[in-house]
């Protein structure tokens, strides 16, 4: 059984379709790519994946299970997470807290909990906190977690972006433009981290990039799209000797 | 260093205040305001939740308040005094030693659901559209006590004096002392159970970013439920206890300047300090009564201290720290859990 499988996903906006018959298959632990110029729709292909926006028709079958009529925590509870594009962290709280409310869908325990501090509530939270600190770990972010993300440089707040994302411990991760406003030396460890991340987690990436450079080096599989419709995909190779998505990126000569 | 139990602390404040209260150290008029002082700690802290943590605006507090008040008031009226609304009382009157507190929790919970008004319309629409909403909610909630004669509309409704008396004639110790000092601490120990687990960091993530929030698989609606359900509850404790204090009381004291008097102490505070809402609601009281010689001018001074506070910190005294951000040397007396 596929892990993602997108049928005909069309969105229109008042007269516009944003995007229409978008088509996509993930057999599970693959690495993918989205690409297309600006405003192609692709995050809204994103924000459909993870329910923030209804599609007018078309299906999102992830796990087996249909996505329509979900609220986006309840997608992201079946195990898509996902990081955005301008870095949406809560910027106010410590790394940590951060980390440990993404863990709200496995909370286990109730309001009553809290105020009684029950011996559920004990183990759980102790659980968040150490499955919290596993990933903080496992990223490389120790030193900071307690500072506020405001306080972070760019890159590590986009470190600890995709660590809150991965502490969902989802199955698939969609990130969207994950090299926005990094310099060479944070894409390069960016590059890095994608790929040990794909490799220590088995899971399935999805992103969208314009780095080309990223998305070269990653992607096993891409998707390009314009206007809303796949215009081509295939391996980086065939990608990028692809007639249609050159004039996609370049414009066409004879206009 | 020695570490001091807190609850162990707190309580023995209790004991001196309701010791200091029954031997008469204390004159009447400091015991109420002291009880006054205490309400207005509750009040500041509730609304703590929705107005710093949740970053919403509610302007509605008061008229939570005032169902509590009238639902507590109705309940121990009707079972343990005679009244001219609902004739002999239902149960005998020496049972008011155990009513008279859970008469207090019913007016919270009452108080819990009609905070619904406003957590549901919260689900679609925040910022200044809620604050509107929460302002209706305040109306609504005062005119349906104006306009309910069977508990004395708009001329109020009384006759908790003799139900604070039924409790002294069992036990002649300072009930009202013990139930407003157990309350507070009550509200202030369950706010900070609540905002310091995983489940209360959803109320601060609701604010931050409400988007990332949803995404992260945080359930909004249920966090914003909780959180007006928690505020609303509390105040409609703290509104049964003014009743009781008071022995009367009136929808008109439930409009919108005392739900301004409870903003004033939040954003006084510093939005999202729990700390900070308690001592701001003990500067505001304290202000209050210090400056009492001044006549009118009083109501000069203190809005001129409040422009001049806001005026060099903008934040509030605490901003949204915590005593123990600010004093970390607090953090070695004491151990809280």
């Amino acid at each position: 059984m596929a892990l993602l499988e997108i049928k005909d996903l069309t969105i229109r906006f008042g007269g516009l379709a944003a995007v229409s018959d978008f088509e996509c298959e993930f057999a599970g632990g693959e690495l993918m790519g989205l690409i297309g110029p600006n405003g192609a729709g692709k995050t809204t292909v994103f924000n459909m994946v993870s329910g923030f926006y209804k599609p007018t028709s078309g299906s999102i079958v992830f796990d087996g299970r249909g996505t329509a009529g979900l609220k986006p925590h309840q997608v992201t509870a079946l195990g898509v997470a996902r990081t955005f594009q301008n870095i949406r962290l809560w910027k106010e709280m410590s790394v940590l807290d951060n980390i440990r409310v993404a863990q709200y869908y496995r909370l286990g325990y109730g309001v009553a909990d809290c105020f009684f501090r029950s011996r559920r509530y004990m183990e759980r939270e102790s659980a968040i906190e150490r499955t919290s600190r596993e990933v903080i770990d496992a990223l490389e972010l120790t030193r900071y977690t307690d500072e506020m993300p405001t306080n972070l440089p760019y890159g590590l707040q986009r470190r600890v972006e995709i660590a809150r994302a991965l502490s969902l411990r989802p199955k698939l991760l969609l990130l969207d433009e994950p090299a926005a406003g990094l310099n060479s030396a944070d894409v390069e460890g960016l590059i890095s981290l994608i790929r040990w991340v794909h490799e220590e987690y088995k899971l399935s990436i999805w992103m969208i990039e314009h780095q080309m450079k990223v998305v070269m080096s990653l992607c096993q599989w891409i998707k390009v799209i314009d206007f809303g419709r796949i215009i081509a995909e295939g391996t980086p190779e065939q990608i990028q000797s692809n007639p249609e998505v050159i004039k996609a990126y370049l414009g066409d000569e004879n206009i | 260093m020695q570490r001091y139990n807190v609850p162990v602390l707190v309580c023995l404040a209790g004991l001196a205040l309701c010791l200091a209260s029954q031997y008469g150290w204390l004159d009447l008029y400091v015991q109420t305001t002291i009880m006054f002082l205490f309400i207005n700690v509750i009040m500041s802290t509730s609304l703590n939740l929705i107005n710093g943590n949740m970053g919403e605006f509610a302007c509605g507090h008061a008229g939570f308040m005032c169902v509590g008040a009238y639902v507590s008031s109705i309940v121990s009226v009707a079972l343990f005094a005679k009244s001219s609304y609902f004739g002999e009382p239902l149960l005998d009157p020496s049972w008011a030693v155990v009513g008279m507190p859970l008469s207090l929790l019913a007016g919270g919970a009452v108080a819990a659901v009609t905070g619904l008004l406003v957590a549901f319309p919260s689900f679609r629409t925040r910022g200044d559209y809620l604050a509107i909403v929460t302002l209706a909610a305040n109306y609504i909630i005062m005119s349906v006590f104006v306009n309910l004669d069977t508990v004395g509309g708009p001329r109020g409704f009384m006759g908790m004096k003799k139900v604070v008396s039924a409790m002294n004639d069992v036990l002649d110790i300072p009930w009202m002392m013990l139930w407003t000092f157990a309350f507070t601490v009550f509200t202030v120990f369950i706010l900070r159970r609540f905002l310091w687990s995983s489940l209360g960091k959803g109320v601060m993530a609701v604010h931050q970013d409400e988007i990332a929030a949803e995404i992260m698989s945080v359930n909004t609606n249920r966090i914003k439920l909780v959180a007006f359900m928690l505020s609303s509850g509390l105040a409609g404790i703290a509104g049964g206890l003014l009743a009781h204090i008071m022995g009367y009381v009136n929808p008109s004291a439930f409009g919108i300047l005392k739900s301004t008097e409870a903003m004033v102490m939040v954003y006084l505070g510093g939005m999202g300090s729990l700390t900070g809402a308690v001592l701001s609601a003990v500067l505001m009281t304290g202000l209050g009564e210090v400056l009492r010689p001044l006549g009118i001018l009083k109501w000069v001074v203190i809005p001129l201290l409040l422009v001049l506070l806001m005026q060099f910190r903008p934040a509030g005294i605490m901003g949204n720290r915590e005593l123990a951000d600010v004093f970390p040397r607090l953090r070695r007396f004491y151990k809280f859990k």
